[in-house]
């Protein structure tokens, strides 16, 4: 590396090479995380209800995902005649897109200040939280597109309760949002997990009880924005066909399938980097259980390892709400978002301003 | 035809002048259960109308039944509610021997009630599989089924088929019970009503299954009654109406059980009661397999049945679904003259438009989970 460094110059590799391989290698490992989300889904499920899940295809199945991808990479693409073209082949780029690009904020592991030489992050945007709701509101655009391109009155519907999803999730998410912020005082991701540090808590259990509930707020709208089990609405199997995206086959419908898991990912990680501390280890303040920094570990990769841990909690909850839950509703999707959601988030934010100001 | 029958969007007029969309629902769909076709007419996801369109399935079962001698028709009837074979041959041989004036055995009268209570277990685990699954959730379809294919394994090595049983004849049954048989159906019915707890600890109490199905697809009583609904749907309306109470037949005189009634005439409602039913049914199966009479299976009768001349019998058991008569005239010959059946889909299920108006697309899947449909039997 610094070998490198020093043919090409510092300011070409610190601004083109570097990112460029970090972006390389996030790519790859959130797609292979990705791939594997699916199989673990089918695994965790299994087990839930007393079968076993996929296990043809290599030891314990652990190739499914692979032969799944060269299945839909081979598969014929069928557009339907009276399909609106140019919406239909966007729509499915629109979900995948912003899902990806949201990692470029996410810090995964300390920044060059604690490993001394790289930041476990591509870029530390200071406004990274407007980022993540700006980049995760256009994925919804995808779904309605897609909708309304396919010319198919299951796929309108499926696009229409995605666009009475939208609005009823999203002003709480926002919400809930303003909470982390308010406690760390940053809109930098990063310096909102430094602030946690300094702090000596995670935000989930900071101003008890209005931490948690923010937290949950934003958990529960997550579930939403993903299109997941309670709440996967817009393509309801047994209501809507496969809602938005009944038409699409072959890989155009493994991007939507792919912009789903992606969501999950990206959710579950900006709500680990907000409230659970993000790559920090459990009980930071805490001295004597430095061990748990995992300090053996080169470059500051234990924070990596704290971070992929707290968010393999999350896809497995995601994956449990799968097992367990009915769906609702649309119209009572509305109401828990506008009756319960929003009044409740706009608690929490009253309620953290009110302890900043009374400790102050 | 079907244009002029959605007479509600005439009297259905929007502020702005809005149209509306008309959606076929199947027959190619996940939800419906089979072919059933539904021409809806829909404001955004508010039903304005539905049409059920049947026919899909039709086989011609009933002419068939003309055609054939009547030890040979039981078959048929395994094929119209394909996932309650029992009952529809009960029915089917229970109406023979009215018309021939066999009289049953009474071991083969208990074999039939056994039987016949384990069908019903299993199609109500099918139902509810369907139902949870049609509202969103996954995981019980693979609790039931789990359990099913145990009432399935009774009913192989019983009959040697699993679904289509023709495990009845005109006049009694055609096997004894198989080497500790009794004892394992015995074994599953006592571990039966766990499970059923178990099911209803996944929804019974959950906040979203209730906000799914209480108050969704209501069912008056009067509308229950005019529609000629049967079975756990008029139950769920309040209505205590069950044909082993009211005109038992086989051994459930000698049994004791209870007919779940609800109230509240939603699907919530029908849930329980179904639930309810199935909890009864072990029971039933308990208590006939501990009075189990010993003696012949079989009627004595002749080698070729033949109907008097000019006899015509009607002849109804409560099927899991609701009440499954057969109608049979006979005119001297060995074959059926005409048999009608009266399935109970067919009848339960031309009450779903007035279920499901003024609802939303996703109440329509709910409706039609708790309608407990077979298209088999619908169309025949």
């Amino acid at each position: 590396m610094e070998g490198i460094k020093e043919v090409i110059g510092p300011t070409l590799f610190h601004y083109a090479l570097a990112p460029a391989l970090k972006i390389a290698v996030l790519l790859v490992a959130v797609l292979t995380l990705i791939a594997y989300t699916t199989f673990a889904e089918r695994k965790i499920l299994g087990f839930l209800q007393v079968r076993t899940g996929p296990n043809r295809v290599g030891p314990w199945g652990v190739l499914q995902p692979i032969a799944d991808v060269a299945k839909l990479l081979v598969k014929q693409d069928i557009m339907p005649t009276q399909a609106v073209r140019w919406a239909y082949v966007l729509a499915p780029c629109l979900v995948v897109g912003p899902a990806l690009v949201i990692f470029s904020v996410i810090p995964f592991g300390p920044s060059a200040e604690v490993t001394g030489n790289m930041n476990w992050f591509i870029t530390d945007v200071n406004v990274g939280l407007l980022f993540v709701v700006a980049m995760a509101t256009i994925g919804v655009y995808g779904l309605i597109l897609g909708g309304w391109a396919s010319n198919n009155k299951f796929s309108l519907l499926g696009g229409l309760r995605s666009a009475a999803q939208m609005i009823s999730y999203e002003v709480p998410q926002g919400f809930s949002l303003v909470v982390p912020l308010l406690m760390a005082g940053t809109m930098s991701l990063s310096g909102i997990v430094d602030a946690q540090i300094e702090q000596g808590r995670w935000f989930v259990f900071a101003f008890f009880p209005f931490g948690l509930l923010a937290f949950f707020i934003y958990f529960v709208a997550g579930v939403a924005e993903s299109n997941r089990n309670p709440f996967d609405l817009p393509e309801a199997e047994s209501e809507l066909v496969a809602g938005f995206h009944t038409e699409y086959s072959g890989m155009r419908f493994a991007l939507f399938f792919l912009g789903e898991y992606a969501n999950m990912i990206v959710i579950s990680a900006v709500a680990v980097t907000l409230f659970l501390g993000g790559w920090s280890r459990p009980f930071s303040s805490v001295e004597s259980l430095s061990f748990l920094d995992l300090g053996f570990l080169p470059g500051g990769m234990g924070g990596l390892v704290w971070f992929t841990l707290k968010l393999l909690v999350f896809l497995f909850v995601y994956i449990w709400f799968r097992g367990t839950f009915p769906r609702y509703r649309f119209d009572q999707l509305m109401d828990l978002g506008w009756k319960w959601m929003i009044p409740a988030a706009l608690i929490a934010i009253a309620g953290t301003g009110l302890f900043k100001i009374l400790i102050r | 035809m079907t244009d002029e029958i959605l007479t509600g969007a005439d009297q259905y007029e929007t502020l702005f002048g809005v149209e509306e969309m008309e959606l076929n629902f199947g027959p190619q769909h996940p939800a419906t259960h089979g072919v059933l076709r539904l021409k809806m007419k829909i404001d955004g996801e508010r039903i304005v109308d539905c049409y059920p369109i049947i026919g899909y399935l039709h086989r011609g079962t009933e002419k068939l039944f003309e055609l054939h001698p009547f030890f040979q028709n039981v078959p048929h009837t395994d094929r119209m509610d394909y996932v309650a074979a029992a009952t529809n041959n009960l029915a089917y041989v229970g109406a023979v021997e009215k018309l021939l004036g066999l009289v049953v055995p009474p071991r083969a009268r208990y074999i039939r009630t056994i039987l016949s209570e384990l069908q019903r277990i299993s199609s109500h685990l099918l139902w509810l599989a369907t139902h949870a699954i049609d509202i969103g959730a996954m995981t019980p379809f693979f609790y039931t089924f789990r359990e099913r294919e145990l009432v399935l394994d009774l009913f192989e090595e019983y009959c040697g088929a699993r679904l289509t049983l023709n495990c009845m004849r005109p006049g009694g049954q055609p096997y004894d019970l198989t080497v500790g048989w009794a004892e394992k159906s015995a074994a599953f019915v006592d571990s039966f009503p766990a499970k059923v707890d178990e099911y209803e600890g996944l929804l019974t109490e959950n906040r979203i299954w209730k906000k799914r199905t209480i108050g969704i697809g209501m069912l008056p009583p009067e509308v229950a009654l005019e529609y000629g609904v049967t079975g756990p749907m008029l139950r769920g309306s309040g209505i205590q109406w069950d044909i082993r109470k009211a005109m038992p037949y086989e051994a459930y005189d000698e049994v004791e059980f209870e007919v779940p009634v609800f109230t509240n005439c939603d699907t919530y409602d029908r849930y329980l009661v179904r639930m309810e039913e199935m909890r009864q049914s072990a029971s039933i199966v308990k208590q006939c397999l501990d009075k189990l009479p010993e003696g012949p299976i079989m009627a004595k009768r002749p080698r070729v049945l033949k109907a008097p001349k000019e006899g015509e019998v009607y002849h109804s058991v409560e099927g899991p679904k609701g009440e499954i008569g057969f109608y049979i005239v006979g005119d001297g010959t060995a074959n059926p003259y005409r048999c009608r059946v009266r399935p109970p889909s067919l009848y339960n299920i031309q009450v779903l438009p007035e279920m499901v108006r003024g609802g939303l697309i996703a109440d329509l899947v709910a409706v039609i989970g708790t309608t407990d449909i077979v298209l088999g039997e619908v169309d025949r």
